[in-house]
């Protein structure tokens, strides 16, 4: 099996979201880019099944997203506690990714259930309509539409709690990571 | 009012009012959807790499191994429906 250009192409085009979807997922980049591979690995190997003409990103982000979920649901039979290790890694995500200006964007999303979060990340970061975001996720188009509500209001309430107990220890890191440039 | 502190430079608006701004049915006035959005993207953008080299080189290497080596480590499962 050769793969056609245009559909390498596609495949690489669609990388770069899909990567970020995947970084949103797990939390962690290497993770990430494993699920990403293993992603294309899966598609090229199955790539008769997709439909030429239908949108590439989606079907690849189906992949991604049902992989990362047999694997988190493996590790859940094996380790307990995998929400509180989740929140820790995604609020990690700054020392790898170098990036801290959005520590606590980043931790209120570490809050929200899995299912909310995908919805959420899917249709107002990735660009997906709702009907793309439910064949992704596999579930009907309302359920989507109310876990991405759900999500916002919880996003809202994390985050207007969160300003008054971690205002200063957020200003106190800032100012370390500055006195860094200047020491 | 409820409204305690703005969060960061980027949610505090210039409607302190909007945070806490939510009708009986519980959804959220529009200007804290569109703060909640603008975040989302920021943060998701931020996420956005040009594609690691890892991948480009996965791609060719496959296509000049034919695919053998997808279809040998993953072809046999084929279990992502």
């Amino acid at each position: 099996m050769t793969v056609d250009p245009g559909v390498r192409e596609a495949m690489l085009a669609a990388v770069p979201g899909l990567r970020a979807f995947a970084i949103s997922l797990s939390g962690n980049v290497d993770r990430a880019d494993d699920l990403v591979q293993e992603t294309l690995l899966r598609a090229l190997a199955n790539i008769d099944s997709f439909e030429p003409g239908t949108n590439m990103s989606a079907w690849l982000f189906t992949i991604l997203r049902n992989l990362f979920r047999s694997e988190y649901r493996k590790r859940r039979r094996e380790v307990e506690d995998t929400d509180g290790s989740y929140a820790e890694r995604l609020k990690s995500q700054p020392e790898q990714t170098g990036r801290v200006e959005f520590a606590e964007f980043r931790a209120a999303l570490a809050k929200l259930p899995a299912d909310q979060r995908e919805a959420l990340i899917l249709v107002g970061a990735s660009g997906f309509s709702y009907e793309e975001a439910a064949e992704i996720c596999g579930c009907a188009v309302g359920t989507i539409k109310s876990r991405v509500n759900r999500a916002r209001t919880r996003l809202a309430e994390f985050m207007s709690i969160e300003s008054a107990d971690d205002f200063g220890p957020d200003r106190a890191t800032r100012a370390v990571l500055v006195g860094n440039d200047q020491g | 009012m409820k409204y305690r502190k703005p969060v960061s430079a980027t949610l505090a608006s210039t409607d302190p009012g909007a945070m806490s701004r939510r009708n009986t049915s519980g959804t959220l006035g529009p200007d804290i959807q569109a703060k909640i959005g603008k975040q989302l993207r920021a943060y998701y953008d931020g996420l956005i790499e040009p594609i690691p080299e890892r991948f480009v080189e996965l791609l060719r290497r496959l296509d000049e191994a034919g695919g053998k080596e997808a279809k040998g480590r993953n072809g046999a499962k084929g279990s992502f429906e």
